[in-house]
């Protein structure tokens, strides 16, 4: 019974064309499921947020009791007029950055440090760094935010007791700067971890020759990591860190839970935080879907860089 | 040595915010409410947590966070698989086109989607009721659509990296495409498997956007970061039971972590690896 089996199936098909029909139909019936949900719950709520953003939608037009008007570019007008607006894109860009640059380069240091020292520090290491990881936002947000709580903080007793008095009762939450620091520590201890392993899985890629004979040529260990390591990493780093600025762009549960839904009088503010106090707190879906839609371009351009990065180092 | 004291005491830091949710949802609320707190405590209780899961409906928070993120995990699994055998093992055309559409559909801002999906569920919850506002089935839904084309992408690599021989090894033998897809390939990429198991699971279980808006008028549907907020008010936070509560979020992603560890790590690297 096999014997004839083999025979039909190991002569080549004749022409290309039905192996390529026969796939394409096996293909779709695979696809489908995921297709279905991508086209649903992605590309069409995408198209539904650009159609939203051009018109005038309140409460009463959500609840369909008024008809809906159309205003073409006006919430983009609107938004590109306001002061508002601008801060928040500069609070974002400036927030996102630090966390950005923060992650990487403690995950990347890390990494290099993980593979200089014996089997046990490191074990300790990844297992606190996996526990990092593994705390959720909402979490390792309520953490932090205890941990410099004005009046029962671990850190302002400690500073405290070092002689700060003034510490005492000190507001992290406060001020803009400060509180959007201790929203980027959270940040950058949560998600250093994965540059981190990333990094680490690229150096350990790395033959054990090369560095010797560097040794040998008598680079130091700092000439090793800068001329060395860093370069044959170069591809690995340029996928983390579009991965952060994608992620850093976006971070919402903790701006909202440590800031109280963006800080006093709206100081920390992201765009994310901004778009949902905008249409779900203000009803003024048409301005929040125009936010949205800035926050989208925003990141697809650096999604082009992405998939420029991606090109080079995975065969499509 | 030096590295090594400075590797230990880093891991230390690292490490020291979980010790001290641990350490706070054990304290007595009157050391947790302290205006001196200590790094230790002589008299752990369990208090704290006695006071959370006593509460009204942690329990059924918890199982409703468990469901959301227990289904989308498998269905995630089972999409993934499927789409990133067809996308490797199969000519057709416009299959690069679609992936450069997954990694396109990677980056968009998901949250910025929250508007137009409010409203979709809405209309969803007129024809499927199960799917719709206020019901598990609408998290479900978004999460597993979010999660696809990273979790597509990453399994592309590992059911790649199977020799083609092993397929045309196994036609020989007279085995069909399906039983080579679930009994030979399948199991060979398992390490990419946990690896997309695991963000699935993190990206449900942290979910804290999409249950507030879509989980609006029937509490009893809402997932575990509401049921802590509930904890947090502007004067009076209960530390010990927002310590409790975060300590009960975090164990089981933790134990999920620790059981996948090593795989994981190779998974992500493989991954990334392309």
């Amino acid at each position: 019974m096999t014997a004839t089996r083999h025979t039909t199936s190991a002569v080549p098909p004749p022409v290309r064309t039905p192996r390529r029909r026969r796939d394409g139909r096996a293909a779709a019936l695979y696809l489908a499921p995921a297709a279905v949900l991508l086209l649903g719950m992605l590309a069409y709520p995408l198209y539904q947020l650009v159609l939203i953003s051009f018109y005038d939608y309140g409460r009463a037009e959500a609840a369909g009791a008024a008809p809906l008007v159309f205003l073409g570019f006006d919430n983009y007008a609107e938004l590109l007029e306001s002061i508002k607006f601008w801060v928040v894109l500069a609070k974002t860009i400036g927030f996102a950055t630090v966390c950005v640059v923060g992650s990487l380069l403690v995950g990347t240091t890390l990494a290099v440090l993980a593979s200089r020292v014996r089997a046990v520090p490191r074990m300790l290491l990844f297992l606190a760094a996996l526990g990092a990881w593994a705390t959720p936002a909402m979490a390792g947000s309520y953490v932090w935010l205890f941990l410099f709580d004005a009046d029962f903080g671990l850190v302002n007793e400690v500073l405290a007791g070092l002689g700060l008095q003034g510490m005492s009762d000190h507001s992290w939450t406060y001020g803009t700067y400060s509180a959007f620091g201790l929203v980027a520590m959270e940040v950058i201890w949560c998600s250093f971890p994965f540059v981190m392993v990333t990094m680490y899985a690229g150096i350990k890629g790395i033959s054990e020759e090369v560095l010797e004979s560097a040794a040998l040529d008598g680079a130091s260990w700092t000439r090793i990591a800068t001329s060395v390591i860093l370069p044959m990493l170069r591809p690995l780093l340029l996928i983390a860190t579009i991965q952060s600025i994608i992620w850093d762009f976006k971070v919402f549960t903790q701006i909202y839970v440590m800031t109280n839904g963006g800080g006093v009088a709206g100081r920390n503010l992201v765009l994310n935080v901004y778009a949902y106090q905008e249409a779900f707190a203000g009803s003024q879906y048409g301005l929040g879907a125009a936010i949205g839609v800035v926050m989208t371009l925003i990141l697809l351009s650096i999604t082009g860089l992405y998939v420029r990065s991606q090109r080079q180092s995975v065969e499509l | 040595m030096v590295a090594e004291v400075v590797t230990v005491v880093i891991a230390g830091i690292v490490a020291f915010p979980l010790y001290w949710m641990v350490l706070s949802a054990l304290k007595p609320a009157s050391e947790v409410q302290s205006a001196n707190p200590r790094p230790w405590t002589f008299s752990p209780t369990f208090e704290n947590f006695e006071r959370v899961l006593d509460s009204a409906g942690f329990a059924r928070y918890f199982l409703n966070s468990t469901i959301v993120a227990v289904v989308v995990v498998g269905l995630s699994l089972l999409l993934s698989f499927l789409s990133a055998v067809a996308l490797t093992r199969f000519r057709f055309r416009g299959r690069t086109v679609l992936l450069v559409m997954l990694l396109v559909a990677q980056m968009v801002p998901v949250e910025a989607l929250t508007i137009p999906l409010f409203f979709l569920m809405r209309s969803i919850g007129d024809v499927a009721p199960a799917f719709g506002l206020n019901e598990l089935g609408s998290l479900v839904l978004v999460h597993l659509a979010f999660q696809l084309p990273l979790a597509i992408w990453m399994l592309r690599g590992f059911v790649a990296a199977v020799p083609i021989e092993l397929e045309e090894a196994a036609k020989l033998d007279g085995a069909s495409r399906f039983r080579f897809t679930w009994q030979i390939l399948f199991p060979l990429v398992l390490p990419g498997l946990v690896a997309v198991s695991v963000l699935a699971f993190i990206h449900a279980w942290n979910d804290f956007l999409f249950a507030k808006t879509f989980i609006i008028s029937k509490s009893e549907n809402q997932t575990l970061p509401q049921a802590i907020l509930v904890y947090f008010k502007p004067e009076e936070n209960d530390w010990g039971a927002i310590m409790a509560g975060s300590t009960l979020m975090t164990i089981p992603v933790l134990i999920f972590f620790v059981l996948v560890q090593r795989r994981l790590v190779s998974g992500l690297s493989g991954a990334v690896k392309g």
